[in-house]
């Protein structure tokens, strides 16, 4: 399948190529140099939702530009949604530049100004799109070097910069910035390089801490959000939207809506939509609008969906296998057969989508709230029928994530209604919209069998995942017999699942790091051995004994044979291409059920880890995160209707629940950065389970752990 | 036809008045009317806090208030926080912890912060966790949050 994409892309190229390189962006820029370069390797290329359409060019796909004024400005498709690369990626420019970190500009997800970028998700920005940007970065200051050269009239090799101010070594006066280098030129160069290790003894900015370049703007209420724009004789829309996935509409009346003052009734096909200057009057308008349905949808509910998981699909993958299983029951002395069970999950970003789309001619601009400008703009092209020219996206800050934003519903809507009404229009999702259409984590079912011999080693592993997929389904530990079968993985989409799924933080690796880490603790408990002392025992990768060892130290770590009262749960395991180990300790209370987590330590192995601080950012934002599947959340439905529509029934994680975060990141500056987004995620639900089950006896094989489900283990001790 | 009523009301320190249905929601009016965009639509049932205002210095949350109910009161919006270029300490000390990562919820968080602030100076780091409880934030930044909260009352105590 992708073998054949990637052909045809081939063959596409030339006919269909963007044409970054006819365009000449000194137009639009005014002026200065502007270097282009290309991140792509195989990850991003994995990356292209196929959904998106778009061919493979050989395109520089992003680029810097050094204006006339001196402003150094990088040019990404990439956005900032809270995970911080408008600072960090700034400062790696800053690093090579050799400029003040503050006359860098990031200038991120613009479909007219920036070149394409497929999405920003899977922690992917600052390990793959980092190096190629800092090698573009260093070839683009031999480029400034050399016309420095040419001014100073000394060899380049003669020249260091400092601030943005080229001098020569034997003679400090003679000087000239990169602002007078830029002035008066249109130069445009085009480079081929790839990223090479570095040398960090010079890094001037990269592995310190930086705080976020947008918390002013952001603390004052200035950060713009798509929702804050406005034009006039903009309006707002309300769509009219089935009670459940699969309802189809039989009949409708409007009338009701019409009524309204200064509401106005839009029609697009199968869009029913209210506008209205006035939010309040198209929110009124639009539960007035009757409209009756008939119902085909899935006979499975919330608690029915792991049996039918199980049933849904034959389809199977083995991922890797090795031995005999059947050798390997022989020589256990234990066997232990698990069924681990996970629910849908929602982003819940505190920002709905929004979006607001403007036609001026026949040129349409969308302001989304996305991951993806890029895959919205070709949506477009595709359900309007226009010319990619003619379609142009920009990313204000988006509130939020999660891989929710991967998904662009909003934005093909509000170009819809700007199409069919003439007007400028804004359309903010509602809380109970952005629930229906949300595409959820997918629940899954993971049957997990292995043993234990003697001496406790690990003698086989059976691991079977249905719908989660296989990130985070490695073994990790060292096993002479295993299999790992994947069923139904990518099956994610409305009608083979009851709705909508897709990616969600670390897709799908909390609940195959859930599994795999519950069944190890479950099998150390059972071997009588202290279960950091069965993980170090049955592993022989380096870096996750360093991050066990690590966190162990961290946390204050005294070995025991669990159950022994304490409290103390631990579990390991990786994410975009970052090792994390972590430890939690929690009290139960054994009478209501409750779980705190009172504290939580967690070691990371990132490599290169560019700004320590948004690093460690992230890592207490996916361990504070994590606690909602951990305790509390899970979508609830009936065939196709959701049923938690607001955060009343579907609870976010509370102040309250927030434990004292420990963290460390191990010092891996000489090897290439890693993500930092995800990886801290998947580990936090088994450890908490671990971790009741160490204070209790207790052992829960699924998430949320809500207080019922807890009082419902205990009666099993 | 819906009746239109003047309503005058102190914005950010100023006094000021418009014509309007009255039923309209205080968040709406703030942002279309006024352009104070920092008001934020969360959930629009009172839930998330995202939209949290000052309502003579008390903490509401602006999709639930109709704009007749603000008539005479004094609004603060976190556009009116900062005074003369200076930011408030609990912004100041948001800025400084980092105590923010999308930054969506991060006016509300803050106005329910400085609320807090004025009646009990002396809060305790308890007493901070129990007053942002209805507050929720999705990135996952809480723990900086109370840490900026509780850096900002050491400072206000200082009489700001």
């Amino acid at each position: 399948m992708k073998k054949e994409r990637e052909i045809k892309n081939e063959a596409a190229r030339d006919a269909e190529s963007p044409g970054m390189k006819r365009r000449s962006f000194i137009k639009i820029l005014g002026g200065g140099i502007i270097i282009f370069f290309q991140p792509w390797n195989s990850l991003d290329l994995l990356a292209i939702p196929a959904e998106q359409g778009r061919s493979l060019t050989k395109d520089y796909n992003a680029f810097l530009h050094i204006a006339e004024d001196g402003t150094i400005s990088c040019y990404t498709g990439k956005i900032e949604m809270g995970q911080g690369i408008i600072t960090s990626l700034a400062m790696e420019m800053a690093d090579d530049l050799n400029v003040p970190f503050e006359k860098v500009k990031m200038v991120m997800g613009d479909t007219d100004l920036c070149p394409y970028d497929a999405g920003t998700w899977g922690s992917q920005s600052t390990q793959t799109f980092g190096p190629a940007m800092r090698a573009a970065t260093a070839e683009a200051k031999g480029v400034l070097l050399d016309l420095a050269s040419a001014q100073l009239g000394v060899p380049a090799s003669q020249l260091e910069v400092k601030d943005g101010i080229v001098f020569d070594t034997k003679n400090q006066k003679s000087t000239v910035s990169y602002a007078q280098l830029a002035k008066g030129k249109k130069l445009e160069k085009y480079l081929d390089v790839k990223p090479a290790p570095e040398d960090y003894t010079k890094f001037t900015y990269v592995g310190k801490s930086f705080k976020r370049v947008d918390s002013v703007e952001k603390v004052t209420g200035k950060a713009k959000y798509t929702g804050d724009l406005k034009f006039p004789g903009m309006v707002f829309a309300r769509i009219l939207r089935p009670p459940s996935h699969g309802a189809k509409m039989t009949s409708v009346d409007v009338s009701g809506a019409e009524k309204i003052d200064g509401v106005k009734v839009v029609r697009d096909g199968d869009l029913i939509a209210v506008i209205s200057e006035n939010k309040d009057k198209a929110d009124e308008a639009i539960v007035k609008i009757k409209a009756e349905y008939t119902f085909d949808e899935m006979k499975v509910n919330d608690k029915t969906v792991f049996e039918w998981m199980v049933k849904a699909d034959s389809r199977s993958n083995v991922v890797r296998t090795g031995g005999d299983l059947a050798e390997g029951r022989k020589i256990s002395v234990k066997v232990f057969e698990n069924e681990y069970h996970d629910p849908y999950i929602a982003h819940a970003p505190i920002e709905t989508h929004t979006a607001l789309a403007q036609f001026e001619g026949d040129k349409l601009t969308v302001w989304a709230s996305t991951q993806s400008p890029f895959g919205l703009q070709d949506n477009i092209v595709r359900d309007l029928g226009l010319t990619r020219e003619k379609v142009r996206v920009i990313t204000p800050y988006v509130g939020g994530g999660f891989g929710g934003k991967a998904a662009y519903q909003q934005g093909v809507e509000a170009a819809r209604l700007a199409k069919a009404t003439g007007k400028p229009v804004m359309l903010v999702w509602s809380r109970d919209e952005e629930f229906f259409y949300d595409t959820f984590h997918t629940a899954n079912v993971i049957k997990v069998n292995s043993g234990v011999d003697k001496s406790g080693n690990i003698t086989f592993w059976d691991y079977q995942v249905w719908f989660a997929g296989t990130r985070g389904a490695e073994i990790i530990y060292e096993v002479p017999h295993f299999k790992t079968t994947s069923y139904s993985e990518n099956r994610n989409v409305f009608p083979v699942q009851p709705f909508s799924t897709g990616p969600w933080r670390a897709p799908n690796n909390n609940s195959n790091t859930f599994a795999r880490e519950v069944q190890i603790d479950i099998m150390a408990s059972a071997a009588g051995m202290d279960p950091l002392d069965f993980r170090l025992k049955n592993l022989k990768d380096e870096k996750m004994i360093a991050c066990l060892k690590s966190v162990a130290d961290k946390f204050g770590y005294v070995p025991g044979k669990t159950p022994t009262g304490r409290g103390i749960g631990i579990a390991c395991g990786h994410d975009a291409g970052t090792w994390v180990a972590e430890i939690a300790e929690v009290k139960v209370d054994k009478i209501t059920g409750k779980v705190q987590v009172v504290r939580v330590a967690a070691t990371q192995d990132m490599g290169l880890c560019v700004n320590p601080e948004g690093a460690l950012i992230q890592m207490e934002g996916c361990i504070t995160m994590a606690l909602g599947y951990t305790f509390s959340e899970e979508v609830h439905f009936e065939g196709g209707n959701i049923l938690d529509r607001n955060f009343d029934t579907y609870q976010l994680p509370l102040f309250s629940w927030v434990p004292k975060i420990d963290c460390v990141i191990l010092d891996r500056k000489d090897k290439p950065p890693r993500g930092g987004g995800e990886p801290a995620i998947i580990a936090v639900g088994a450890i908490v389970c671990n971790a009741i089950h160490d204070a209790t006896g207790a052992r829960l094989l699924r998430t949320p752990m809500t207080p019922e489900r807890v009082l419902e283990a205990l009666k099993k001790v | 036809m819906t009746m239109e009523e003047k309503i005058r009301f102190k914005l950010n320190d100023k006094q000021t008045e418009l014509v309007t249905d009255p039923t309209q929601t205080l968040i709406w009016v703030l942002r279309n009317h006024f352009g104070l965009t920092g008001t934020k639509y969360g959930c629009g049932t009172g839930f998330c806090g995202a939209c949290t205002v000052l309502i003579d210095n008390e903490p509401v949350r602006s999709c639930q208030m109709a704009i007749s109910d603000v008539a005479g009161k004094s609004v603060v919006t976190i556009e009116g926080l900062a005074k003369n270029g200076k930011l408030h300490p609990v912004q100041q000390a948001f800025v400084d912890h980092d105590a923010l990562q999308c930054g969506y919820c991060t006016p509300g968080m803050i106005l329910t912060a400085v609320a807090l602030l004025r009646k009990n100076p002396k809060i305790s780091r308890k007493q901070i966790i129990e007053g942002l409880e209805d507050n929720y934030c999705r990135c996952g930044a809480h723990v900086r949050i109370i840490d900026a909260v509780e850096d900002a009352s050491k400072v206000m105590k200082g009489g700001k």
